[in-house]
């Protein structure tokens, strides 16, 4: 099975559908979709539409914590320009679209792959696996062999095996890497609507089964429309330009 | 011993008991080829490395394709029977050969060159190999070099779990480069090193650097020169010395940039440059020695080293046409390869030109005034190279003999790796339209980057 995974789509449209596209052409069988499906963008209920109609069709969608923020009343304990996104955003979801969040689960785990928006070990609490011992934390607190997770916008792979060590490593685009049975693994998803590992084409994860490897994706997408589009919705000026740099 | 039946695999008997893994013979269908299986040694008190490199050795080998591997056929997890099958080469390892040091130099170069282009393979498909050793290096019965054992090997584009996991360096001590021994593992030059310690081994039946037992031992290659080749057997040519010392220089920049270069310079030994490498006839003074000691030369790791080496150091071949008399394309073909140099030390440029051979040449060898024919094109080409400034360490000139000059630059291209042709385009003439054109069957046939220079006139 191969199994499409897109993480941070943050109400980005462009880079969402270029993302799917990318996807179907290469025969994916199913899609998770693993939180932030809003925040910082200007397409947050076009996005959900999207959403939605992939759940309607297999798709398996995981909350993150914008998503959470976003159907929350009263402040949300986020930095300036993600807490002005958010209360934009509120503005622009429908009864469906807070439904349709609200019955998000927070974790899923399905034949070993255990999918998540943050860190596992309390995935309320969105702390993020941003460097080994964070992963460690996150591996150590479930016994799935391959956990898949976002939030942080940058893809990573981190390895434990039997002697404790645990291995990061930073994936090559499009170079396919096996997933042994002999460790446990933690791979990092970066963010189809934001990246921040300098390169500003949109990023997600394919997973093959069988035999378990993972394969992170660049696709480019329409950068000048999304970041037009958050202009124009006169969101911070600064979420349209790290669009064009991936920071 | 495994069970018999595992997976559809039925095990028949032990081929080899390694210190880290099993082998042996399976079979299957009737229509497999032969195949081993390896089972890594997973006991109480097994070094546990041999788990991890087992791992990796699973991870890599599905990954590598081509002649200069065993074909890979299965693996099993790690949940009931951990095992690799893989193609079982028929032919015999260069081990087998050891009896038969020190061997003729032609026969050095033949297997050294034949192992390079393996290594070359292996070093485009992102992989070095970090335990080149006799006993690794099989030959296939079509004369194919084949580099078996992955164990130790770093895959650029996978996670190194042999470095992660346990940072001290793994390797065979007599072979083993030094930056091996410092801890890096992604370049591929450190391959060339251990290849040029297998060659002075089979040129000299010495080992460069003995046997050292510990790491601490393998250091020493630091800042110790090993024995000039030519010492221990004065019958060794200087040019085999010159290949074998630049391989087994301390710092890898001083070293061949690439395995396609080393096997280039192998199957070519009339043109290797000769340095002071090749009139060494002792080790270097204690003095230098002791310098050297407190002031080691080590290499920085660097990260993608893999691919970046390679691609810094492409061999060039450019294919000159004087029967043209067209001066103004040969000067537009030195100002391209010139262009493809600059900036790329490491790359050479063969300069190649096809004389025609007939079959009915009874003159062909001499013209009228009695002239080789062979000799007047290679001071032709030297003439041609002159004004690219390129140092002649870069340089090397070729005239082919053969009845079509497509086919023989293709061949040329194809048996000494090149990475990029470069050949001019005729003129619209009488002859291209009867005879097709040169460059158009390069261009569609080359087994590497094709570059047609044409020169815009008029108009």
């Amino acid at each position: 099975m191969r199994i499409a995974v897109f993480s941070d789509v943050h109400g980005n449209l462009e880079a969402f559908r270029a993302c799917l596209d990318q996807a179907r052409a290469r025969a994916v069988d199913r899609i998770v979709l693993l939180g932030d499906l809003v925040g910082y963008g200007a397409d947050p209920a076009a996005v959900l539409d999207l959403a939605m109609e992939e759940v309607r069709r297999g798709a398996v969608a995981l909350l993150g914590n914008h998503d959470e923020a976003a159907i929350l009343d009263g402040p949300s304990r986020m930095n300036d320009m993600a807490a002005a996104a958010i209360a934009w955003t509120r503005e622009q979801l429908t009864p469906a679209h807070r439904a349709f969040i609200a019955g998000l689960p927070l974790m899923i785990e399905d034949d070993g792959l255990l999918f998540v928006h943050a860190d596992a070990s309390a995935p309320s609490r969105w702390r993020y696996v941003t460097d080994a011992e964070a992963a460690r934390h996150s591996m150590e607190a479930t016994g799935a062999h391959t956990t898949v997770c976002g939030h942080v916008h940058k893809p990573a792979l981190y390895g434990l095996g039997d002697t404790g060590k645990l291995t990061g490593f930073s994936p090559v685009v499009g170079a396919p890497i096996p997933l042994g049975r002999g460790r446990s693994w933690l791979a990092v998803a970066g963010a189809v609507g934001q990246p921040r590992d300098g390169d500003p084409s949109a990023a997600y994860l394919m997973i093959d089964t069988t035999p378990l490897q993972a394969t992170w994706l660049r696709v480019p997408y329409d950068v000048a429309t999304a970041a037009r589009k958050i202009t124009d919705a006169g969101l911070p000026a600064g979420l349209a330009e790290r669009l064009f740099v991936g920071r | 011993m495994p069970a018999r039946g595992i997976d559809g695999f039925t095990v028949a008997e032990t081929l080899h008991e390694g210190g880290m893994a099993m082998l042996y013979r399976v079979t299957r269908h009737d229509d497999d080829p032969p195949m081993l299986m390896k089972v890594p040694r997973l006991g109480e008190g097994e070094d546990p490395a041999a788990i991890v490199s087992f791992e990796m050795e699973q991870m890599i080998m599905p990954r590598l394709t081509g002649v200069h591997v065993p074909r890979f056929i299965a693996m099993g997890g790690f949940e009931a029977h951990p095992y690799i099958v893989m193609e079982r080469i028929q032919g015999s390892p260069l081990s087998a050969l050891l009896r038969e040091a020190p061997m003729p130099a032609e026969e050095v170069a033949r297997l050294g060159a034949a192992i390079a282009d393996a290594l070359d393979d292996l070093h485009h498909q992102h992989v070095v190999h970090l335990d080149v050793k006799p006993a690794n290096i099989l030959f296939r019965e079509t004369g194919e070099a084949v580099m078996v054992d992955y164990g130790l090997a770093h895959h650029e584009q996978m996670p190194d779990l042999m470095h992660e996991e346990f940072r001290l360096p793994y390797g065979t001590t007599p072979y083993m480069a030094p930056e091996q021994a410092l801890g890096i593992r992604n370049d591929p030059r450190s391959d060339i090193f251990a290849l040029g310690a297998v060659l002075y081994q089979y040129a000299t039946a010495d080992l460069p650097f003995g046997e050292p037992q510990h790491l601490r031992g393998v250091k020493h290659r630091l800042w110790r020169d090993p024995v000039p080749p030519r010492r221990r057997r004065p019958a060794i040519p200087p040019w085999l010395q010159e290949v074998i010392l630049r391989c087994l220089e301390v710092k890898p920049d001083r070293r061949y940039p690439t395995a396609a270069q080393l096997a280039f310079d192998l199957r070519h030994p009339d043109q290797v440059v000769l340095t002071e490498r090749a009139a060494k006839m002792r080790r270097d003074s204690y003095l230098s020695v002791l310098r050297r000691r407190l002031r080691p030369e080590g290499a920085e790791p660097r990260a993608f080293a893999t691919a970046r080496q390679l691609r810094s150091a492409p061999i060039v071949a450019v294919a000159i046409d004087f029967a043209l008399h067209d001066e103004g394309l040969e000067g537009a073909l030195r100002e391209q390869v010139t262009r493809m140099l600059a900036n790329r030390p490491g790359s050479r440029l063969a300069c190649l030109n096809v004389l025609k051979t007939t079959l009915l040449a009874g003159d062909a060898k001499h013209d009228e005034q009695g002239r080789s024919r062979h000799v007047q094109r290679l001071v032709e080409l030297r003439h041609w190279a002159r004004p690219t400034g390129l140092d002649e360490t870069r340089l090397t000139f070729h005239v082919l003999e053969a009845a079509d000059v497509a086919d023989a630059i293709l061949d040329y291209a194809r048996a000494n790796r090149v990475n990029h042709l470069v050949l001019g385009a005729r003129a619209a003439s009488l002859s291209r339209r009867l005879l097709g054109s040169v460059s158009g069957k390069v261009a569609a046939e080359a087994p590497c980057n094709v570059t047609v220079v044409r020169v815009n006139r008029g108009g």
